[in-house]
C-alpha cells in the first residue's frame, strides 16, 4: 500500500520512483509502471535473515511438532507426558531448496550447520565456490530434488514461471514422510492439490508462511487440517528488519532523486 | 527353551504411557527374555534371581533398596536419554551394579529443540499459528512484529555436548556466542563456533539476547538461574530451558515474566512435568512450554533403545560398557 493502479499514475506526473519495502513485486503490474517512466525498488538486503531464520522456524517447528506439543504442555486435560509421542529429525535429513537466490542461500547456510544433506534447484546452477561453501548438490531436474528430499523449501520469486510450480504432481513426487515448506508466495504452490495431498497423507505436513489469498477464508479446508503450520506472512515481521527495510528503501528513493547508482532498483 | 538362553531383562511395561514402544519388541526378544514389572511380581521367586539386567525406559522401572535386594544377580541398569538425575547412585554402587545412560544420542535433537525454541519465540510463531487459523481473523495486521535471532547474542549456559552442538547451530545464524561452563573449552573448540568464554556467568547474562541453559542437574546446578539471575538479564532478553526444570528458580521466573524483568521464555523442562494445571506459567502470554520432547524424534528413540541393549550385552559379556556412567 498505497495501491498503485492507473488513475494513481496519471495523477502524478513528477513521480519518479516507488520505494517498494520487502523484496516481492508480484503485487506490481510492472509494465505499466515503466511506461509512465517511474523506476521500482525493493528492499532485499533487509529481507534476507529474517525470511530465512522464519524458513528454519517452520522447517523445525514442523518436525518437532511444536505447535501441537505446546498445547499438550498448557491443555487442561493433559494429566501426563507420553514417551510414544515424536516427531521427525531435522539433524542429518535431506533438505531441497528451490530457489537458491540470496535467501535460499541464506537457508541453506542454516541448514548446513544441522548436518543437513542439501539439494537445490534454480533456473541457474550456482559457481561452484557457493555450492562447497554450503555443500549444496545442484538438481537439473526438480524431480529429482522432490523424490529424495525430507524437507522441500520454496524459495522463488512469483513469476509466470513459477506460478503453481507445486502441484499435483510434485507432491506425488515428493516422499511420504516429507513436509513442503513455503517462504515465497502462496500462488507457488496449487491449493487445492495441496489440500488433497495433506488429506490423504501423500506427503506428512506442511508449514506455510504465506497463502492466497491472505487470511484464507475462514472456512477454508487447511486451516482444518492437523498436519499444517500457517503463520501470518511474518518472513520480515521484526523490529529490526522494518527499521532496516525503511531505511533500505529511503536510500534507494534518495538515490533516484540523486541521480546516483540506485542500490536494488527492480 | 534350548540351549543358550537369553538373558532375563526387566522392564517395567510395553505400550502405554510409560511403556517401551511396542516396534522395539521384537528387536529386544532377539536379545533378551524380557519380563514386564507385573510378570515379575507374579512369580518373584522363580524371576528374581534369573534377571541380569534392568531395562530402564523413561525412568521406569523405579529403582529401589527393595528391588535391588530381591535381584541378586543384577549386573547393570541401562537408563534411556542422558539425565541420571532421577536415580540414586550411591544406591546402585553400594549394590555392585553398573549403570549406562544414552548421552551422546539425545544431544542432537535437543540441540536442534533449543534451536526451534528460540526461533519459535522471537518470531511468535505460535501466536502467528493462533491468529492465522484463528475464525475472527479478518486481516494479518502490518504492525504485528516479533524478534531477530540472526546476529543477535547467545549465551549457552553448559557447554557440555549438547551445549556445543547448539553453538554449531547459531553460528550460522551469525550469532555472537558467549558461554559459561564449569571448565573453559580449548582454543580450538572455541574458535571453532566462536564462542567467547564467561568466567562469570554475570557477564553472559548481561549481554546476552538469548540464554540457553544446557547445563546437567547436580546440586551446583539447582536454581542456577534464580531471582539475581533474572534480574541481571536484559529486559529484552529470552530464556530458553532444554535441561532439566530445576536449574530455574520457577517462582522467581514467573516474577520475572510476570513484572517484564525479561522478555519472554522457552521451557522444553519443568518441575514437575506436566505443571499443575493451575500453575502461572501456564497462564502467561510470553512463555512457550514444550512437553519434554528434546529427544523425541523416532530415530533417537530407536537409537537409544539399540544404544542401552549394547551397554546391557557388553556388562553380561563382561566387556566394557559404552556409555557407562562411573559411579
Amino acid at each position: 500500500r498505497p495501491t498503485i493502479d492507473r488513475e494513481l499514475l496519471e495523477g502524478l506526473p513528477n513521480l519518479k520512483v516507488i520505494g517498494n519495502s520487502g523484496v516481492g513485486v508480484d503485487h506490481l503490474d510492472l509494465k505499466m509502471i515503466s511506461n509512465f517512466g517511474v523506476k521500482v525498488t525493493n528492499t532485499p538486503h533487509a529481507v534476507a535473515n529474517p525470511t530465512a531464520d522464519l524458513g528454519m522456524a517452520l522447517m523445525l517447528a514442523s518436525a518437532r511438532r511444536l505447535v501441537e506439543g505446546c498445547q499438550i504442555a498448557v491443555s487442561p486435560d493433559t494429566k501426563y507426558f507420553a514417551v510414544d509421542w515424536l516427531g521427525v529429525e531435522v539433524t542429518r535429513a535431506t533438505l531441497g531448496i528451490i530457489g537458491m537466490g540470496n535467501i535460499g542461500y541464506r537457508v541453506a547456510q542454516r541448514a548446513r550447520a544441522f548436518d543437513m544433506r542439501i539439494l537445490y534447484h534454480n533456473r541457474n546452477r550456482r559457481r561452484k565456490e557457493d555450492e562447497e561453501a554450503v555443500g549444496a548438490h545442484y538438481c537439473e531436474k526438480m524431480e529429482d530434488l522432490l523424490q529424495q528430499s525430507d524437507f522441500v523449501m520454496l524459495v522463488v520469486n512469483l513469476t509466470p514461471e513459477t506460478h503453481k510450480l507445486i502441484g499435483k504432481k510434485e507432491l506425488g513426487l515428493m516422499k511420504p514422510t516429507a513436509t513442503l515448506i513455503n517462504i515465497s508466495r502462496g500462488a507457488v504452490i496449487d491449493q487445492d492439490a495441496l489440500v488433497e495431498a495433506l488429506q490423504n497423507k501423500v506427503i506428512r505436513a506442511a508449514a506455510l508462511d504465506v497463502t492466497y489469498p491472505e487470511p484464507l477464508p475462514r472456512d477454508h479446508p487447511l486451516l482444518k487440517l492437523n498436519n499444517i503450520i500457517i503463520t501470518p506472512h511474518i518472513g520480515t515481521a521484526t523490529v529490526q528488519a522494518v527499521h532496516m527495510m525503511a531505511e533500505e528503501a529511503i536510500a534507494n528513493i534518495l538515490a533516484v532523486l540523486n541521480g546516483q547508482p540506485i542500490p536494488s532498483e527492480v | 527353551m534350548e540351549g543358550q538362553e537369553l538373558p532375563y531383562v526387566l522392564i517395567d511395561c510395553i505400550r502405554g504411557k510409560h511403556g517401551v514402544h511396542e516396534d522395539y519388541v521384537e528387536f529386544l526378544e532377539k536379545h533378551f527374555h524380557l519380563i514386564t514389572m507385573k510378570e515379575y511380581l507374579e512369580n518373584k521367586e522363580f524371576l528374581s534371581e534369573k534377571i541380569r539386567a534392568i531395562f530402564m525406559w523413561y525412568h521406569r522401572p523405579v529403582i529401589t533398596a527393595e528391588l535391588l535386594q530381591t535381584l541378586p544377580n543384577l549386573k547393570i541398569v541401562a537408563s534411556s536419554g542422558m539425565g541420571i538425575d532421577h536415580l540414586d547412585l550411591d544406591l546402585l554402587s553400594s549394590y555392585g551394579v553398573k549403570l549406562s545412560n544414552t548421552p551422546f544420542v539425545v544431544s542432537t535433537d535437543t540441540a536442534d529443540l533449543g534451536m526451534a525454541l528460540m526461533l519459535a519465540c522471537s518470531r511468535r510463531l505460535v501466536e502467528g499459528y493462533q491468529m492465522a487459523v484463528s475464525p475472527d481473523t479478518e486481516y494479518f495486521p502490518s504492525d504485528w512484529l516479533g524478534s531477530e535471532v540472526s546476529g543477535m547474542t547467545l549465551g549457552i549456559v553448559g557447554m557440555g555436548t549438547t551445549g556445543y552442538k547448539v553453538a554449531q547451530r547459531a553460528k550460522a545464524f551469525e550469532m555472537k556466542i558467549l558461554y559459561h561452563n564449569r571448565h573453559q573449552r580449548n582454543k580450538e573448540e572455541e574458535s571453532a563456533v566462536g564462542a567467547t568464554y564467561c568466567k562469570k556467568i554475570d557477564d553472559l547474562l548481561q549481554q546476552s539476547d538469548f540464554v540457553l541453559l544446557s547445563v546437567s542437574l547436580t546440586p551446583q546446578t539447582h536454581k542456577l538461574i534464580g531471582k539475581r539471575e533474572l534480574e541481571l538479564m536484559k529486559p529484552t532478553a529470552t530464556l530458553i530451558n532444554i535441561s532439566r526444570g530445576l536449574a530455574v528458580d520457577q517462582d522467581a521466573l514467573v516474577e520475572a515474566l510476570q513484572n517484564k524483568i525479561i522478555k519472554a521464555a522457552g521451557l522444553d523442562v519443568t518441575y514437575p512435568e506436566p505443571l499443575p494445571r493451575d500453575h502461572p506459567l501456564l497462564k502467561l502470554k510470553n512463555v512457550l512450554i514444550t512437553p519434554h520432547i528434546g529427544g523425541a524424534t523416532k530415530k533417537t528413540h530407536r537409537l537409544m533403545m539399540e544404544n542401552m541393549v549394547e551397554s546391557i550385552q557388553a556388562s553380561l559379556a563382561g566387556l566394557p560398557v559404552p556409555n557407562e556412567v562411573l559411579l
